[in-house]
């Protein structure tokens, strides 16, 4: 039986009035890839940012890698093990390639002295970062920001790599590049958290998934049950 | 040709004082959005530090460097004690604060120490000109604009080079995800307040050297045109705010030197004009911020 690495206990994210996520429950094992789908505003994005500590629970828990997590800040989380490669890439547009890498690095004194070795690595899997690495990230292309966000986010040397969304935006070309590193940063035992509206492509490259509709865990199971239980459906019926 | 060299080093100086202030309140801006008026106290601050530890007997060097300390001090002091509690609350609530920060530090100023001016010695060394050729050029200017120098590449190395720089820059462009990188928001918070407070306290030394004397209100009239420099520069970019310090200065020089003597009243009205005509043009300012791509 594979070590639990992310759980997530009757968690709950408010912002105000409005009820994002209610009651959700979802686990993630090491090794897997797991996906979260939903349409446009189901609470994903909310449900992602909440594990790594940017909005308040206001209800439930998390533990990731057999701690507690909810409550703590997110440079612990980072610490931990944990990092999210945000919707929308959200590169830092003014800093070069190698600077956004470094922040990327920047959550523990330890991580900071590997900085220099990890944006070798990073290097090697991104060859294109390495040509561009004084760049300002604002005059990449769409694939070259979206590989700098995934790679600014393995730079802290992640257990579990949470991936908002990264084909938002790109060309389909460009689409199939991002699920070949995916598919590589598995075979480099990161276990992955895929949010994607796309279900499509994150159930052919998924182990287990789970729908998320109006706040809520609505459906849950391997690639092929999903397929056979109407996703359409759902995502028809949030809209 | 001499007159016009020597008004621009004048407008050199000038400007690198607004430049370092409205640096001081673009660093803060740029990471917190909130723009700090009790900026002005800080060099206040430093013109009472300077008093007190030369009245103690401190050599002057050590003075000007305590001075410029209690700022950085009292500027984390303001974020830790005023602007945390509130930092999530809106940019208004924050804006208010610091407008009671201000009001507050202003009255224990007249209340504690005096509302009169009190007196800082400016050494005969730095008194004087020095001839270059046929021209006489003011030690203090000269002093000014070399210290204005050296901070500003300080800042640029240390932003450009450290990773707690790097993180700064990170967080101007997106907070969010910087703290999503791990970057510890208070830690770049309380810096960016403590380079405010450094850059207020020389932007204080500087304008103690050409005044003499601090009082309650020494800052007040400095930080409103730094205020205006980096509103003209582009709210939230350090180049602009050190661009526009520098063009309003050149403008308030020019207009001292070369308006006839019966304007010579009307002289901040027309320079804010200028102002008003450049914003017109470039409503964000020369320099305007980059914003992150969402």
């Amino acid at each position: 039986m594979p070590v639990t690495l992310l759980s997530v206990q009757k968690v709950a994210v408010r912002y105000g009035a409005i009820q994002a996520v209610e009651n959700a429950e979802l686990a993630v094992a090491a090794g897997e890839i797991v996906t979260l789908l939903g349409a446009n505003g189901a609470g994903k994005s909310s449900l992602l940012n909440a594990c790594m500590g940017l909005v308040p629970l206001a209800g439930g828990q998390v533990h990731f890698d057999g701690q507690r997590i909810s409550g703590t800040r997110t440079e612990h989380v980072v610490r931990r093990g944990m990092t999210l490669t945000p919707e929308g890439r959200r590169v830092f547009p003014g800093l070069s390639v190698a600077d956004n890498l470094a922040i990327g690095a920047a959550a523990s004194p330890q991580l900071r002295r590997e900085t220099a070795a990890r944006r070798t690595e990073m290097y090697d899997l991104f060859p294109r970062l390495h040509e561009r690495q004084k760049q300002l990230a604002g005059t990449l292309s769409g694939g070259e920001q979206q590989m700098l966000a995934i790679a600014r986010s393995l730079m802290s040397n992640p257990k579990l790599l949470l991936l908002d969304e990264p084909s938002l935006g790109l060309a389909p070309n460009i689409v199939d590049q991002i699920f070949d590193i995916i598919a590589a940063l598995r075979a480099r035992g990161v276990t992955i958290l895929l949010v994607e509206q796309n279900a499509e492509l994150a159930l052919d490259i998924a182990d287990r998934g789970y729908v998320l509709a109006g706040g809520r865990i609505v459906l849950s199971g391997t690639p092929g049950e999903l397929r056979a239980s109407g996703l359409e459906r759902v995502y028809l019926g949030a809209h | 040709m001499e007159y016009f060299l020597q008004q621009g080093l004048n407008a050199l100086a000038l400007g690198g004082t607004y430049a370092l202030l409205g640096l001081g309140l673009a660093v803060v801006f740029s990471v917190l959005g909130l723009i700090n008026f009790a900026h002005g106290e800080l060099m206040t601050l430093t013109g009472y530090g300077i008093f007190y530890t030369l009245l103690m007997g401190v050599p002057y060097p050590l003075a000007l460097l305590a001075g410029v300390l209690i700022a950085a001090l009292a500027a984390v002091l303001m974020e830790r004690i005023a602007f945390r509690p509130v930092r999530n609350a809106s940019p208004t609530t924050m804006l208010l604060t610091s407008f009671a920060v201000s009001t507050i530090l202003h009255i224990l100023f007249q209340n504690l120490i005096s509302a009169r001016p009190k007196a800082i010695p400016v050494p005969d060394a730095i008194i004087g000109a020095v001839s270059v050729g046929s021209m006489q050029i003011g030690i203090i200017q000269l002093l000014s604009i070399a210290i204005t120098a050296v901070s500003l590449l300080g800042l640029t190395l240390f932003l450009k080079k450290s990773l707690l720089g790097i993180a700064m820059r990170a967080a101007a462009e997106d907070f969010n995800v910087a703290r999503l990188m791990g970057v510890n928001a208070n830690m770049v918070i309380s810096t960016a307040f403590a380079i405010s407070g450094i850059l207020a306290g020389i932007a204080g030394v500087l304008w103690l050297f050409q005044r003499g004397s601090v009082d309650p209100m020494m800052g007040f009239l400095p930080v409103l045109k730094a205020f205006i420099a980096v509103v003209l520069g582009g709210l939230g970019s350090l180049t602009g705010a050190v661009i526009g310090g520098f063009i309003l200065g050149i403008i308030e020089v020019s207009l001292r030197a070369y308006l006839p003597d019966g304007m010579l009243a009307y002289r901040d009205a027309i320079s804010l004009t200028l102002v008003i005509l450049v914003l017109f043009f470039l409503p964000q300012g020369i320099v305007p911020r980059r914003e992150s791509v969402r």
